[in-house]
C-alpha cells in the first residue's frame, strides 16, 4: 500500500487535452514488468492518487509510460509536473488483455478517444510479435480530427506492420477527409472473421455497449469480446469497495473482463 | 439492364430481394460515377435520386456560413446514400460530397414512387429496407449526439 | 488466532467474584481486555479494567428504529443482547493513518506508519459476532491480497466469547446459521448463569491459548446441574430469535430482481444516512483521504471508513454510476446477502440485526427480502408484454 517514487524523464503532450507522462524508478532499478490492460495507482504529492492505465510497450519495458486526460485535480497536477519530479507509483494492478493467449487468432481492437491508451500496450504487442496473429484491425473513433491520439504511432502501424487501422471522427470541419461516424459504424465492414476474432475493447460505457451488440451481431462469441471496465478506485486491492459491480471488483478481478462474464449487468442501470 | 439488375444484387441494399423486383428497381436504375470533390447533391435541390454506393466515400455535409462544411457522417461503399426521395417535398436536406471517385448505382425516386403505388408488395419490400437504412442513422445520429468523448 | 480445536476436558465452571481474575490474567499475559460498558445510553464497547465496568444489571429492547437500554432488575454482566458497535472498529479502525511523506526540493519520500497492533482480548463476543469476524476474515486474509493492517491486528486478538442467554426481536441469526450459541472462533466462550440466586460462568475452552487463561485462574469442572442451567440459557436464546431470512438460493432470488419495483419503494423511505453500513460488522468500505499541512512539506494518507450509500462513492469523470437512493440500496444489500456469496464464499450478512435497530425509518432487511420472494419477477414470463 505504499508507493514507489519514479522520476518523470518527460511530459509529452499528445493532444490538447491529453499527454503522456514517463517515468524511471527512482532507484535506477529496472521498470517493473506488467501486462496489457494493467493500471497503476499514481500518486501527486499533497494533491491526490489516481489509477491510469499503463500505455508502454510490455515486451520492452525501456520505461513506464501512463498517456491520461487532463480532467481532474490530480491529472491537472500531473501535468504541471517538470522533469526530475518525484511521483509514487503503485502496482501493477488489475487484468490485463489476453494478448498471448489469443494467437493464432484475428485481433479486432475497438477504441473510442482516451480509450485507445489502455490499448496501446496491446498494440505495441501485437506489432512487436505480428507473425504470430491473423488480421488485426484497429478501429478507432474519437471526437474530432484534433482527438486523434497516438498520430504517429497509428501511420507506422499501418505502413510498417500490416494493420488496418481504420479511423473515425464524430464531427469533423474542413480539410478532414476520413471517417465521420460513431465508431460502431466500422465494424459491419471490418475485414476480420468473426468466428476466429479476438475483439478487445476500451472507451467510454456507452461506446463499448453498442460496440459489443454490434460485435455480436456479426458473429463474435461473446466470451472472444474483452472490454475495459472503469469505476471508482481508491485501493486497486479490492479492499475499498469503490469499484464493486456485482460480484466483482473492477480493481483486481477487472479491468479487463469477458463480455460473457458482465453480460447480465454490463448496461443494468445504476449497478 | 441485366448488368444493372446483377450490380443492384450483389449490393448489400438489394441482398436476397425478389428477381421480380430487383428487375423493376433496375428499370429506373443508372451506373453514375462523380470525380473527388463533386457535389453528388446539394441542400434544398430537388435530386430525386437514391444512391447505391459501390466504391469510394461520401461525406454527408451541413454548410455553415462561418464554419464552412460541417461533415456529419461519411458513407462508403455498400451504403446507401439519400433518402429524401421517400418524403414529400423530396428535396435534399443536406449537401452530399464525394471525398474520392465514387461509382454508384442511382435510382429515380419518381419513379421508384410511381412502382411503389402500382405494386403495394414491391412497396412494401423497398420500405422496409429504407426504413432499415433510415433507422440505422438515426441510431448512430443519437451516439453522435451525445458527445461521448467530451468534457459532460 | 482463535481456533476450533477442543480441549479434552469437559466444561469449566468460574464463579462471578473471579470473573476480576480472568482480567488480571489477560492483562498479566499482556493482553488489554475490551468489553461491553454503557456509555450515552447505549452498551458500547471500551477497555475494560475491573469487572466493576462491566454494564451490571443492564438490558437493552430493540426493534426497527429503535433502541432502548434499561435496567434488568437482576445483576447479569451480559444480560444484554448486542449494541451499535461492533469488534471491526478494532479488527478495521474507521481511522487509521496508512503513511506520512516529506517534501524536499523536488523529491519527497514515504515513511510507512509504524503500525502499532496492539495486544487486545475481547469480552463478551456473541455469537453472531464471531461470525462477522470470520467474514472479516474472508474479507481481508483469504483473497488475492492480504491487507497487512487486519493481519498485524487480528494476529494479536484473544477473544472470550459470551453466549446470548436471550434474544432482541430483530435478531435473526438462526437463519443465518450464525447463532445463538457459539461454536468456534472464540478461545473461550462463557454463558453466565444468573438464576436460582446463583452467579457463575460456564466456561468452554476453544484453543490451548483459552485453555492458558483457564488453568491461570480458580475454577472447577462444572457440573451435571451447571450444564443443564447453560444449555437452559442457551434454549431461552434459541427461542427468542423469532425474526427469519430465507436464505434459499438468496442470490439468484436477488440478482434476478434487480429491475423489482420494490427497490423504489423501499428507497422512498432510505435517508442514505449510511446508519445500517456504520453499525454492520462486516461492512468494511473505506475511502482515501490524501491530506497536507498548511506549508505544503508534509504529506499523509489516511483510510477511513466509507459507506456505498454516499453519492460520491461511485463517482467517475462524468458523474456518479449510483445516483438514485435505490440504486445505493439496492447495492448495498444485494452485495451483503447475493454477491458477497461470490465474492468471499461465505454471506455478508451474520443476522445479528443492527442495521434493522439502527436504521432512522426501520427499513428491514429481512422484510425486504420477504417483499421481494413473495413477489420473484426473475422467473417470470412476460406473455402479455406487461413488464
Amino acid at each position: 500500500m505504499i508507493p514507489q517514487l519514479y522520476s518523470v524523464r518527460q511530459i509529452k503532450q499528445e493532444t490538447h487535452d491529453t499527454f503522456t507522462l514517463e517515468l524511471d524508478p527512482k532507484d535506477g532499478t529496472k521498470t517493473p514488468s506488467f501486462e496489457a490492460g494493467q493500471f497503476n495507482m499514481l500518486y501527486v504529492f499533497g494533491v491526490g492518487e489516481v489509477p491510469i492505465s499503463i500505455s508502454s510497450d510490455p515486451t520492452a519495458p525501456k520505461y513506464l509510460m501512463h498517456t491520461t486526460r487532463e480532467v481532474g485535480i490530480v491529472t491537472k497536477a500531473m501535468r504541471k509536473l517538470k522533469r526530475g519530479d518525484m511521483i509514487g507509483v503503485r502496482g501493477p494492478y488489475g487484468t490485463h488483455w489476453p494478448i498471448e493467449e489469443s494467437a493464432g487468432s484475428d485481433i479486432v481492437i475497438v477504441a473510442g478517444g482516451i480509450g485507445l491508451a489502455p490499448l496501446k500496450p496491446a498494440l505495441c504487442h501485437l506489432v512487436a510479435r505480428r507473425e504470430n496473429y491473423g488480421r488485426v484491425v484497429l478501429l478507432y473513433g474519437t471526437r474530432s480530427p484534433n482527438d486523434i491520439l497516438f498520430q504517429k504511432e497509428l501511420k507506422q502501424w499501418r505502413a510498417d506492420f500490416d494493420l488496418e487501422v481504420y479511423v473515425t471522427v464524430d464531427r469533423a470541419i474542413g480539410s478532414w477527409r476520413g471517417n465521420v461516424g460513431v465508431v460502431t459504424t466500422l465494424i459491419p465492414k471490418a475485414p476480420f472473421d468473426p468466428l476466429s476474432s479476438v475483439a478487445l475493447i476500451c472507451g467510454p460505457e456507452v461506446m463499448m455497449r453498442y460496440t459489443v451488440q454490434e460485435l455480436v451481431r456479426r458473429g463474435v462469441n461473446h466470451g472472444k469480446i474483452h472490454i475495459s471496465m472503469e469505476r471508482n478506485m481508491k485501493c486497486g486491492i479490492g479492499f475499498c469497495g469503490h469499484c464493486q459491480m456485482e460480484a466483482s471488483f473492477v480493481c483486481k478481478d477487472g479491468p479487463v473482463f469477458t463480455y460473457g462474464a458482465l453480460e447480465n449487468i454490463f448496461g443494468k442501470r445504476e449497478v | 439492364m441485366e448488368i444493372l439488375k446483377l450490380a443492384i444484387a450483389e449490393h448489400p441494399f438489394g441482398k436476397n430481394l425478389e428477381p421480380r423486383f430487383l428487375k423493376m428497381l433496375a428499370g429506373g436504375a443508372a451506373h453514375v460515377s462523380f470525380k473527388q470533390d463533386q457535389h453528388i447533391f446539394r441542400e434544398g435541390e430537388e435530386c430525386d435520386f437514391t444512391f447505391l454506393i459501390n466504391s469510394g466515400s461520401v461525406a454527408v455535409d451541413i454548410y455553415s456560413p462561418t464554419k464552412g462544411a460541417i461533415t456529419i457522417q461519411t458513407l462508403s461503399d455498400g451504403e446507401v446514400l439519400g433518402w429524401s426521395w421517400l418524403v414529400p417535398p423530396f428535396r435534399k436536406h443536406f449537401d452530399a460530397r464525394a471525398l474520392e471517385v465514387v461509382h454508384a448505382i442511382s435510382i429515380k425516386g419518381q419513379y421508384l414512387r410511381d412502382l411503389c403505388e402500382q405494386d403495394h408488395d414491391f412497396g412494401y419490400e423497398l420500405l422496409k429496407r429504407f426504413i432499415g437504412v433510415v433507422a440505422n442513422r438515426l441510431q448512430k445520429t443519437r451516439l453522435q449526439l451525445i458527445d461521448i468523448y467530451g468534457d459532460n | 488466532m482463535a481456533t476450533s480445536a477442543k480441549a479434552a476436558s469437559g466444561p469449566a465452571l468460574i464463579a462471578r467474584e473471579n470473573l476480576q481474575a480472568v482480567l488480571d490474567a489477560l492483562t498479566a499475559k499482556g493482553y488489554q481486555p475490551i468489553g461491553p460498558s454503557v456509555r450515552d445510553g447505549a452498551i458500547v464497547y471500551d477497555e475494560i479494567n475491573s469487572a466493576d465496568d462491566l454494564p451490571a444489571g443492564w438490558t437493552d429492547e430493540m426493534s426497527g428504529g429503535t433502541y432502548r437500554l434499561k435496567r434488568s432488575g437482576g445483576s447479569a454482566l451480559f444480560g444484554y443482547v448486542i449494541g451499535p458497535q461492533s469488534w471491526k472498529k478494532y479488527l478495521h479502525p474507521p481511522v487509521i493513518r496508512l503513511w506520512k511523506s516529506h517534501r524536499t526540493d523536488c523529491t519527497f519520500t514515504i515513511s510507512k506508519n509504524a503500525e502499532e497492533s496492539p495486544k487486545l482480548a475481547f469480552i463478551g463476543v456473541r455469537a453472531c459476532e464471531l461470525a462477522a469476524i470470520s467474514v472479516l476474515d474472508h474479507v481481508f486474509l483469504h483473497g488475492k491480497f492480504v491487507d497487512p493492517i487486519y493481519r498485524a491486528r487480528r494476529e494479536n486478538i484473544l477473544i472470550i466469547a459470551v453466549n446470548c442467554g436471550q434474544a432482541a426481536t430483530t435478531c435473526f441469526c438462526k437463519s443465518m446459521k450464525t447463532g445463538p450459541r457459539c461454536v468456534k472462533g472464540y478461545d473461550l466462550a462463557l454463558t453466565e448463569l444468573a438464576e436460582d440466586g446463583r452467579h457463575d460462568f460456564l466456561a468452554e475452552t476453544g484453543t490451548p491459548r483459552g485453555a492458558d487463561i483457564l488453568a491461570a485462574i480458580p475454577h472447577k469442572h462444572a457440573t451435571e446441574t451447571d450444564r443443564e442451567s447453560a444449555a437452559r440459557a442457551w434454549a431461552n436464546a434459541d427461542a427468542q430469535v423469532t425474526r427469519t431470512l430465507d436464505t434459499t438460493n438468496i442470490k439468484e432470488l436477488l440478482l434476478g430482481n434487480l429491475e423489482h419495483p420494490r427497490w423504489d419503494q423501499t428507497a422512498g423511505r432510505c435517508l442514505t444516512c449510511a446508519n445500517c453500513t456504520m453499525v454492520c460488522p462486516t461492512c468494511f468500505c473505506t475511502n482515501i483521504e490524501d491530506v497536507t499541512d498548511l506549508g505544503g512539506k508534509n504529506a499523509e494518507r489516511w483510510r477511513k471508513w466509507d459507506s456505498c450509500f454516499t453519492l460520491d462513492f461511485s463517482y467517475i469523470f462524468g458523474g456518479h454510476v449510483r445516483q438514485s437512493a435505490m440504486s445505493r440500496y439496492r447495492q448495498w444489500m444485494t452485495h451483503k446477502l447475493a454477491s458477497w456469496i461470490d465474492q468471499f464464499d461465505c454471506s455478508g450478512c451474520v443476522g445479528c440485526g443492527r442495521c434493522i435497530t439502527w436504521c432512522p425509518v426501520g427499513i428491514d432487511i429481512t422484510e425486504e427480502a420477504r417483499a421481494i420472494r413473495e413477489t420473484d419477477r426473475s422467473q417470470k414470463e412476460n406473455a402479455d408484454g406487461n413488464p
